[in-house]
């Protein structure tokens, strides 16, 4: 179980790294997907090791992917917008609040 | 646990961890992109070793065959970020990285100095799928549906979005 947590933990750090350096959206977004899946590892890894009647940690791990899958959605559709709108999509183009 | 099961669980979690630093550190936003996938098909990999052959279907399914291909559709509809010799990270390197390296060293110190209740080794039983099933229509139900409008939604919202013209 241990094992399991430290995986998360530094795959999380990694993820948290890309958010926090990237300058490309989709950069920002993939690191976002690493995050998720840290987050998923963590709550299958308490579902399997922990003692519970159901499989609480599973359906939530699901409804991780289906958000997230959501997330991807509108951020990408988001993307294409703002690379229609600036022709580019570094964040640093993205500094007006209205044009 | 036995060393069985230690083998492919280092495997893949090198894997993981590899990929995903390149992921978060290559220049190249396409070879992320490619970095990306062999990540998340790996902690599918993960989900069997933790017996939830579900959710390594669904991991491979949603992810690998979904989400990663719209990336790579985003990334080739915005070409002119894939070829370009611009540096893709800021200017927070260096404090991102220190940041990153105290989550993480703290994280690890915390979860081995915690006592974990009622931790138990039994796998669970091999018809898990079929509890799964069970759970997410009886006790889980108002959220399954919650989150099929959400994808509504999301579906409805990235067409208006991504729209050419405005009426």
């Amino acid at each position: 179980m241990f094992h399991y947590l430290v995986l998360a933990a530094i795959l999380f750090s990694i993820g948290l790294y890309g958010v926090l350096t990237r300058r490309n959206i989709i950069g920002i977004l993939m690191s976002l997907e690493l995050m998720f899946n840290a987050a998923n590892i963590n709550f299958v890894t308490f579902n399997r090791y922990i003692i519970s009647e159901g499989l609480t940690g599973q359906i939530f791990a699901l409804f991780v992917i289906v958000v997230a899958a959501a997330e991807a959605v509108v951020g990408l559709a988001l993307v294409l917008l703002i690379y229609r709108n600036w022709q580019g999509i570094k964040t640093d183009y993205v500094n007006v609040m209205k044009w | 646990m036995d060393v069985g099961l230690n083998i492919p669980f280092w495997i893949l979690s090198a894997v993981i961890l590899i990929s995903g630093f390149m992921v978060v550190t290559l220049k190249n936003i396409f070879h992320c992109a490619l970095f990306l996938v062999l990540c998340l098909f790996s902690v599918a990999g993960i989900f069997l070793l933790l017996n939830a052959e579900f959710l390594a279907a669904a991991q491979v399914l949603i992810y690998v065959g979904a989400v990663a291909i719209l990336m790579i559709f985003a990334i080739m509809l915005t070409s002119q970020i894939a070829s370009k010799k611009i540096s893709q990270t800021n200017e927070n390197r260096i404090v991102g990285f220190f940041v990153c390296l105290v989550f993480a060293l703290s994280a690890i110190i915390l979860i081995s100095n915690t006592k974990v209740w009622r931790y138990t080794d039994q796998a669970l039983p091999s018809d898990n799928i079929l509890n799964l099933g069970g759970t997410l229509m009886t006790d889980f139900v108002l959220p399954f549906e919650v989150v099929s409008i959400l994808l509504l939604a999301a579906m409805i919202g990235a067409i208006v979005l991504a729209r050419k013209e405005r009426p």
